[in-house]
């Protein structure tokens, strides 16, 4: 659907021609993100530079009836920013890129929503304090996307996710009014917590204008284990231990066997090809003595539930090497065939065993590849399918696979996403992890939100 | 994404045999997922934001192009160019794409449909390929620059040409060497040094006709390690402004005639001070064999393997112990090529040879990996984006406040010394083998 001639004049004159795409070279490269699925090229793309610019734009847009799709650094794995309606504007938010404010005392920050994760967290150790979130994307994406997503990370288990440090906001609603929710004070209890509302809302609610984020004390010791098993209840025995211990690690992650190989294939760094799993665990705190006394009963547990061998790393090269096989893991396995489907499909951390051996009874029966690595401590496993989406037989049996997966984490008490959201890939699925009221329910929120549902039409919830 | 077609409309014959072509790389493109890590070190998005601009958004275009999804070869082509060919999105990709091979092998397809610029087909296919005319009209260009051509900052050592700015921009160059490498040092045919070894000397064109200092400081250095030296006459260039074009022809033409001269010696080692031209023939020569006789490709495999930048042969093969000075003095610090430290992988070696130097304290840049914005031809095409890149190198540089910065590659130093000149900085641009040879 071609966008008239007056309404871009119109865009131009609100942001500047040169932030207006209307070329299709410009345009065709809004049409995807990070999720495997089929691009669509939106009408118009724009790039607001401030605020104002981006309050005018979403009234613009949407007095025209023209489906708004909100882009940061498009890293989803959802296909959230892909602008799935005829006639869609993409607002791309890169350029929004401001840190407004680092506040050391009252320890906080304001950001604009362009702001890329990795640098806002290096700004905030320039500063001495810490912004846990990392998520895997965290070099590129936005902080923006990753409220949208509610994204997690590495974190989650000790740190928590997204969601946990967002202390306010502001939101461009349906009129390009700005909506003010939240506070620069640790209480607040003055209206809808709304902040929290548009955590994972995947630029359905409303569009973000600036965020407040809560910071807190950078940790003052670390120390870094790696544990094998040749079972992987055994593995899951051990997370359960150090959890019951009251040892909270700030990161626990988890590699299967297959997923081991795939690394040892492409790195060559020694790692364990017989075990059925290894875990890398990382505990920190503010105290040095009290870290070691953390790694060592780590280490007991692991020991008692039978890990194989166990190492810790005693200097920060030694940490390094310890966290190689866990880089390592995506870039091993997007390199072993053409394309990689990358699910994150979470159970209680109970069920983490009875989820493995699910994804491998469904990877020999539908004859794919698949490693799994993860966050053994939050139950949020990336079951990776390795295939070649060229080869339509073998993508349909990728596609009859994850339906399987979903049914096995649902089944498990589980969520269809840990931390890569919904947006067009799992909106399918929705109905089936909650029910129909469920949908219903939320669409009534939607639409009183934004009453033509132009928001990020057809993601989510439909 | 394949299954996708937006556009329905009939194509040309010769837009099919476009597609048909760029269907050839469908096995290298496909592996790119679109995780978009590369967003995070491009040059070109860091100063535009704009996704064409990054090499996920060309990956994408290319995709899509082979696709019959966007039927219009001279936008493509318009956003291919728009890329410093740094290779910085290959060192960070996660999924391991071919990118540089990708990117070239598209350029020349792209190329081909459209032709070349009447000005790329008089320099490429009728100059660089002719080192003896190339030659003769530089020497003569720099006898004359004097009538057009005004010193612009003494400390960095630039010129600007006002009269001229409608061709070369606003920009601040060093001037033509009055009296170039060529001339200086013909040629040289030395026997296996104390040190063992014998090495061609491959000098470049730009330590050639603008820095023949840094081909001085090198012989120098090598001489002093006790290192035979072969150069022989008549190198033509390594080639890779023809390839960054898209002409593979002229490329080939160019390799060809410096196989011919480099076959003809025995040596242990290619040597240059030139990261770009190192890298081109470690990297780039043996991707671009199509047609080649089977002794041409060995020749080039073996020319390939011996290649080597001057720091890391001084410091790898060499073993010259460099021990880092504590003694303090002027500020240096230096920056990354990206044909350097993400082709070659040398990064350490350089800084070693700095840290040894006595009279200096080394001084770290913020982001000395990050691209200068050069790219050869890249300023000549795109001069604005050019500077936009480079201002973020300068101000990483006068961050440091440093006396020197130093680089192993004299396009890198080409475009530091313009970007530092244009504000005013009083800092130096030297090659690190000057350095290093200022103290033999």
């Amino acid at each position: 659907m071609p966008i008239s001639p007056a309404l871009i004049k119109e865009f131009q004159g609100v942001i500047g021609a040169e932030q207006v795409f209307t070329e299709d070279a410009d345009l065709q490269c809004y049409s995807y993100d990070a999720a495997v699925l089929t691009p669509v090229m939106p009408a118009l793309a724009i790039a607001p530079t401030t605020q104002e610019q981006l309050c005018k734009c979403v009234k613009l847009a949407y007095d025209n009836d023209m489906p708004i799709t909100v882009r940061g650094s498009g890293t989803n794995l959802s296909g959230s920013t892909i602008p799935q309606k005829a006639g869609s504007v993409v607002i791309l938010t890169n350029r929004l890129n401001r840190i407004l404010e680092i506040n050391e005392e009252d320890l906080y920050a304001v950001v604009e929503p362009g702001v890329i994760t990795a640098q806002f967290a290096a700004a905030v150790t320039a500063k001495g304090l810490f912004y846990p979130p990392d998520p895997g994307s965290q070099s590129i994406s936005t902080l923006g996307g990753n409220v949208a997503h509610n994204a997690g990370g590495l974190r989650g288990l000790k740190y928590g996710v997204t969601k946990d440090y967002i202390m306010g906001m502001e939101i461009v609603d349906f009129n390009g009014e700005l909506v003010k929710t939240g506070s620069r004070t640790v209480k607040y209890v003055t209206g809808y917590n709304m902040a929290a509302l548009m955590a994972a809302s995947e630029g359905t609610l409303g569009i973000f204008s600036n965020i407040i984020f809560k910071l807190v004390p950078p940790p003052k010791a670390s120390k870094a284990m790696l544990a094998e098993f040749d079972d992987v209840n055994k593995a899951s025995a051990s997370v359960a231990g150090i959890i019951s211990g009251h040892i909270v690690p700030c990161t626990l992650e988890f590699l299967d066997n297959n997923c081991i190989k795939y690394v040892e294939a492409d790195t060559k760094a020694g790692l364990p090809v017989d075990a059925a799993a290894i875990l890398l665990i990382e505990v920190d705190g503010g105290h040095p003595q009290l870290v070691e006394e953390d790694a060592a009963k780590v280490m007991e547990v692991c020991r008692k539930c039978g890990s194989t061998n166990i190492r810790i790393a005693q200097t920060a090269e030694e940490k390094f090497k310890i966290w190689e096989a866990r880089r390592n893991a995506l870039p091993a396995l997007a390199r072993a065939r053409p394309t990689t489907v990358l699910e994150d499909a979470t159970v209680p951390r109970s069920q983490i065993p009875a989820m493995v051996a699910a994804v491998n009874e469904i990877a020999k029966k539908y004859k794919l590849e698949i490693g799994t690595f993860g966050h053994a401590g939050d139950g949020n496993l990336h079951p990776t399918i390795l295939c070649d989406r060229r080869d339509k037989e073998e993508f349909a049996r990728v596609e009859a696979a994850v339906d399987e997966i979903f049914d096995v984490a649902l089944k498990l008490k589980g969520t269809l996403s840990g931390e890569h959201g919904i947006g067009l890939a799992k909106a399918k699925w929705m109905e089936k992890e909650t029910n129909r009221a469920t949908i219903d329910f939320n669409l009534r929120l939607r639409r009183a939100l934004d009453p033509k549902m132009l928001f990020n039409a057809g993601k989510k919830f439909v | 994404m394949s299954e996708n077609t937006q556009n329905t409309k009939p194509v040309s014959t010769e837009l099919q045999a476009l597609a048909d072509r760029l269907l050839k790389l469908d096995d290298l493109l496909i592996s790119c997922m679109r995780c978009g890590f590369c967003l995070s070190v491009c040059p070109v998005y860091g100063a535009t934001m704009k996704e064409a601009d990054a090499c996920r958004g060309k990956l994408a275009l290319l995709d899509f192009l082979a696709h019959h999804m966007i039927n219009d070869p001279e936008a493509v082509n318009d956003k291919l160019t728009r890329c410093l060919l740094c290779a910085s999105c290959q060192a960070v990709c996660p999924s391991g794409v071919k990118i540089m091979d990708i990117f070239l092998h598209a350029r020349s397809i792209v190329r081909d449909y459209l032709g070349l610029s009447s000005a790329e087909k008089l320099i490429f296919r009728g100059l660089m390929v002719r080192p003896k005319l190339f030659n003769f009209l530089l020497d003569l260009s720099a006898k004359f620059q004097g009538i057009f051509v005004r010193e612009a900052d003494a400390t960095v050592g630039t010129s600007k040409a006002p009269m001229l700015s409608s061709v070369i921009g606003e920009r601040h160059f060093p001037r033509l060497a009055s009296t170039p490498f060529h001339s200086k040092v013909p040629s040289l045919d030395e026997a296996v040094g104390s040190s063992g070894l014998r090495v061609a000397f491959f000098p470049g064109c730009a330590t050639d006709k603008i820095f023949p200092d840094v081909g001085e400081a090198s012989l120098k250095a090598l001489r002093k390690h006790g290192v035979g030296i072969v150069l022989p006459e008549n190198l033509v260039c390594c080639g890779v402004p023809t390839l960054a074009s898209g002409d593979v022809s002229s490329f080939n033409n160019m390799v060809r005639q410096n196989l011919a001269i480099l076959g003809a010696e025995k040596f242990d080692y290619l040597v240059s001070p030139c990261a770009t031209c190192a890298s081109t023939i470690k990297e780039l020569w043996p991707k671009m064999m199509q047609g080649y006789t089977q002794k041409e490709q060995d020749l080039v495999s073996s020319l390939s393997a011996k290649s080597i930048d001057i720091t890391a042969f001084l410091v790898d093969v060499l073993k010259v112990s460099f021990t880092e000075k504590t003694s303090g003095g002027k500020r240096i610090t230096y920056h990354d090529s990206c044909h350097l430290r993400k082709s070659l992988g040398v990064f350490a070696q350089p800084r070693a040879i700095l840290k040894s130097l006595d009279g200096f304290s080394y001084v770290e840049m913020p982001e000395a990996e990050r691209c200068c914005g050069s790219g050869g031809s890249f300023t000549i095409k795109h001069y604005d984006l050019s500077t936009n890149i480079g201002t973020r190198k300068r101000n990483n540089i006068v961050s440091v406040q440093p006396d020197t910065v130093a680089a192993a590659c004299p396009a890198c130093m080409m475009q530091l010394m313009d970007m530092l000149s244009q504000n005013g900085d009083a800092v130096k641009v030297r090659h690190v083998v000057e350095l290093y040879a200022d103290t033999l």
